[in-house]
């Protein structure tokens, strides 16, 4: 299929529309306005619904219900945003309703700015919301890497009854590159029997609810647990980039890894022995990444468009503590290639 | 006694609603009017947090259970991926006009066809009987302990008065204090799905609905008050007719 | 690996500028990146985009020593002249720029009065036309004749075929041609 060039929201927006995605609710926010934007004229194409809601719990709520339906369902967001959908998100989470949220991400904590960013990673990662839950997060790299990971992303979220994350950045969202859009798909909303429906004479009752009232409070604790330990096990995705003679391991998702990986070629020339592990979820976090590092690596350079470095504990995390965990972030400004450079020369000296 | 429920009750469930309650009244019409229309077979429920939840316990239909304040939006969006289901949206007072007002004023201006059945007992009733938007001016609860003003505690919401002018389908109050005025309350839920079959709107129906225990008044007094007191400051009758029933 | 930044004030075309130099490596197989930046003026500010332009895989797409610094204003000229790579183009908007200004002496600095072009050939908003032509003739980014037929395969992608564009171009590069 021939390329096209067009920015990552459209690639998101674009992409989920060829998975089957028929239903999007959603609210305006800067740097994720242009999902909603495309998806205003684009859902028409399709005969689907696109509705601007009166605000983000509406764009959540009518999201549980559309998904509820078996429908293929979106919402995107950016940061402030991001933390009004929360309740929804547990609510879909205990309800084991499969949808698909972006966080478009931006910089800093309350109104903080509209520039790009990767701001939210503790609430993307942690379940932002109340309750026993997390949430499968990819973390696309580029907009074709957008492209592929919202179209799988309804089928990871069905296969596990559950919501699934895209996190990409201002940046990702409004940069252009070329990419192979997939196939379009069409979804049957029957195609899982728990789907709400109006219930047919003989079928079994559908309810949509918190999942321990269905399975038992002495049995729902084990299910959820096993359902966790399912996802970690088969889900974790990664990239790891010279890694083999590594000795100073950046770690990097998103617009930042590409830098980081500019980085590493640059540092390369130079002689420095530089790797990358970039995670493309951020949960499950790719253990198995740092689990297959050699004894040559001497520490970890953690690169995050944040002031406090919120990727650094799951690093700590998955490599077990051996190794000392540096941070260079960056808030408000982009990721500076030479800035990782400087700070592995140091490292390097130092470890 | 010629008595009969409709298969739509689940009497093997046990819906935990206190003597006296008006719940259990509502979800008999519910599924009396659904059957008595012939589609029984349509309706989806969605049920929002609270006493209102336990409808998913007394009633068989396929449903689901909102987040507090949202049920409104989230019928909305089943409505819209299963346009052959018959949706109503089951919040109360405080749901509907407190936390969750801003979906029941969108959803009506979008016109979302489905029914919102707003069940007014004119307290948070589960957490306990605290003030909601429709406690009465001068209504003592356990959040307005010397009675509520206007000064302290703002005035009444009366949805009339919000959605009277209002492009939607249908808009009434009614009440379940005595037999004629349930049986208007169904033949209103009735009307509402006849006009969400003709594709006419949103359609919100306010059902004035006791609350002994919170009200601290027996059952008997608690239909009285709604009759003396409740329907005086909230009063009885349809306010949005548009369409009519084709 | 080609970097071009392209800069001006925001409604001069700088950001359809890069998208047209990313069309044409599209066209051409190449992978592509265009990266916007700009202030927060919904007109009139500043208007930036990295256009890298490769054979592989491109990891960063921001542009920090580029190839070829396309400029439309001065300020631009001011912020981006010294990132420029030794040996690299600088194109000058000198309709917007003093003719006294100095320059670094390791860059090849093509002046365009492109503004002027446009509005005399009747185009007021093909001065980023004007300059693409320049950046054609004076970078072996891509020769001329594909250059020209990618800005008209961009247009006509669009709808928007003017038959104008294609005199600026013509002009824009015989201006830089005097000059090399």
């Amino acid at each position: 299929m021939a390329k096209v060039l067009i920015t990552g929201n459209e690639a998101l927006a674009e992409s989920c529309l060829r998975a089957g995605c028929r239903f999007f609710s959603g609210y305006p926010i800067t740097p994720q306005s242009a999902i909603l934007e495309y998806l205003s004229w684009r859902m028409d194409e399709l005969g689907g619904n696109c509705v601007q809601t009166e605000s983000e719990l509406a764009g959540i709520n009518m999201l549980l219900g559309a998904a509820s339906a078996g429908a293929r369902a979106l919402t995107t967001t950016s940061g402030p945003g991001f933390s009004l959908k929360q309740e929804g998100i547990s609510y879909l989470c205990a309800s084991d309703v499969p949808a698909v949220i972006a966080d478009i991400m931006r910089i800093g904590a309350g109104l903080g700015d509209i520039f790009a960013g990767q701001g939210d990673y503790w609430q993307i990662t942690r379940g932002g919301g109340h309750g026993d839950y997390r949430t499968i997060v990819l973390a696309p790299a580029s907009v074709q890497e957008t492209a592929d990971l919202a179209y799988m992303s309804f089928d990871l979220a069905e296969k596990y009854r559950h919501p699934v994350i895209i996190a990409t950045d201002g940046a990702i969202g409004e940069m252009i590159e070329s990419v192979e859009l997939p196939e379009m798909k069409e979804h049957d909303i029957d195609t899982y029997d728990w789907a709400i429906r109006p219930r047919k004479d003989g079928e079994k009752q559908r309810v949509i609810w918190n999942r321990f009232w269905d399975l038992g409070n002495d049995e729902y604790p084990i299910y959820l647990v096993n359902k966790y330990n399912e996802i970690e096990a088969n889900e974790q995705r990664w990239e790891s980039v010279q890694t083999e003679d590594a000795e100073i391991v950046l770690v990097a998702y998103g617009i930042s890894s590409r830098v980081a990986k500019s980085a590493v070629i640059r540092a390369r020339k130079e002689g420095m022995k530089l790797g990358l592990i970039r995670p493309i979820t951020l949960w499950p976090y790719p253990k198995k990444a740092f689990e297959a590092l050699g004894p040559q690596v001497k520490a970890f350079l953690d690169i995050e468009m944040n002031i406090l470095g919120q990727m650094t504990d799951d690093i700590i995390l998955a490599d077990g503590n051996k190794h000392p965990v540096e941070f260079y972030g960056e808030y408000w400004h982009l990721i500076d290639e030479n800035k990782i450079v400087a700070k592995a020369k140091e490292m390097l000296a130092k470890y | 006694m010629n008595y009969k429920v409709s298969k739509h009750i689940d009497l093997n469930q046990q819906a935990s609603w206190c003597p006296g309650c008006g719940h259990g009244i509502i979800c008999r019409i519910i599924t009396d009017a659904a059957d008595k229309l012939g589609v029984g077979d349509r309706i989806v429920t969605v049920d929002d947090v609270a006493c209102g939840q336990f409808g998913q316990y007394a009633m068989d239909y396929n449903s689901i259970m909102g987040a507090h304040g949202r049920v409104i939006a989230t019928a909305a969006g089943v409505k819209r991926a299963r346009p052959d289901a018959l949706l109503i949206a089951r919040p109360g007072d405080g749901s509907a006009y407190s936390i969750g007002i801003e979906s029941t004023i969108s959803c009506a201006m979008r016109n979302e066809n489905i029914l919102a059945l707003v069940i007014n007992n004119s307290v948070f009733g589960m957490t306990g009987g605290q003030m909601s938007p429709t406690s009465l001016m001068g209504m003592k609860t356990s959040t307005s302990p010397f009675g509520r003003t206007a000064e302290r505690n703002g005035s009444m919401v009366d949805i009339a008065k919000l959605l009277g002018q209002a492009d939607i389908a249908y808009l009434a109050r009614c009440s379940v204090d005595s037999v004629p005025n349930i049986m208007k309350t169904q033949k209103a839920i009735e009307k509402a799905l006849t006009k969400q079959m003709n594709g006419e709107g949103f359609c919100l129906i306010e059902v004035l609905s006791p609350c002994p225990t919170n009200w601290k008044l027996s059952p008997e007094k608690s239909m009285e008050f709604i009759r003396t007191t409740q329907s005086k400051a909230l009063p009885l009758g349809e306010f949005v007719d548009k369409g009519g029933n084709k | 690996m080609i970097e071009v930044i392209c800069s001006g004030f925001g409604g001069q075309g700088v950001l359809v500028a890069g998208m047209i130099l990313a069309d044409a490596g599209m066209e051409d197989n190449k992978q592509v990146s265009w990266y916007p930046s700009y202030g927060f003026e919904m007109r009139g500010g500043a208007a930036n985009c990295d256009v890298k332009i490769s054979d592989e895989e491109i990891p960063s797409p921001f542009c920090l020593e580029p190839d070829i610094v396309y400029t439309l204003n001065e300020t631009a000229i001011d912020t981006y002249e010294s990132r420029l790579k030794p040996g690299g183009v600088l194109l000058v908007n000198s309709s917007l720029v003093p003719d006294e200004r100095t320059y670094r002496d390791d860059i090849q600095v093509i002046k365009v009065p492109a503004t002027t072009i446009a509005d005399e050939l009747g185009n007021p908003k093909g001065t980023n036309i004007v300059m693409l032509g320049a950046l054609a003739c004076a970078s072996d980014l891509y020769d001329e004749a594909a250059m020209r037929h990618a800005v008209e395969h961009y247009f006509g992608k669009k709808g928007k075929v003017n038959p104008k564009n294609a005199q600026c171009f013509d002009r824009g590069a015989d201006e830089a041609r005097k000059q090399l």
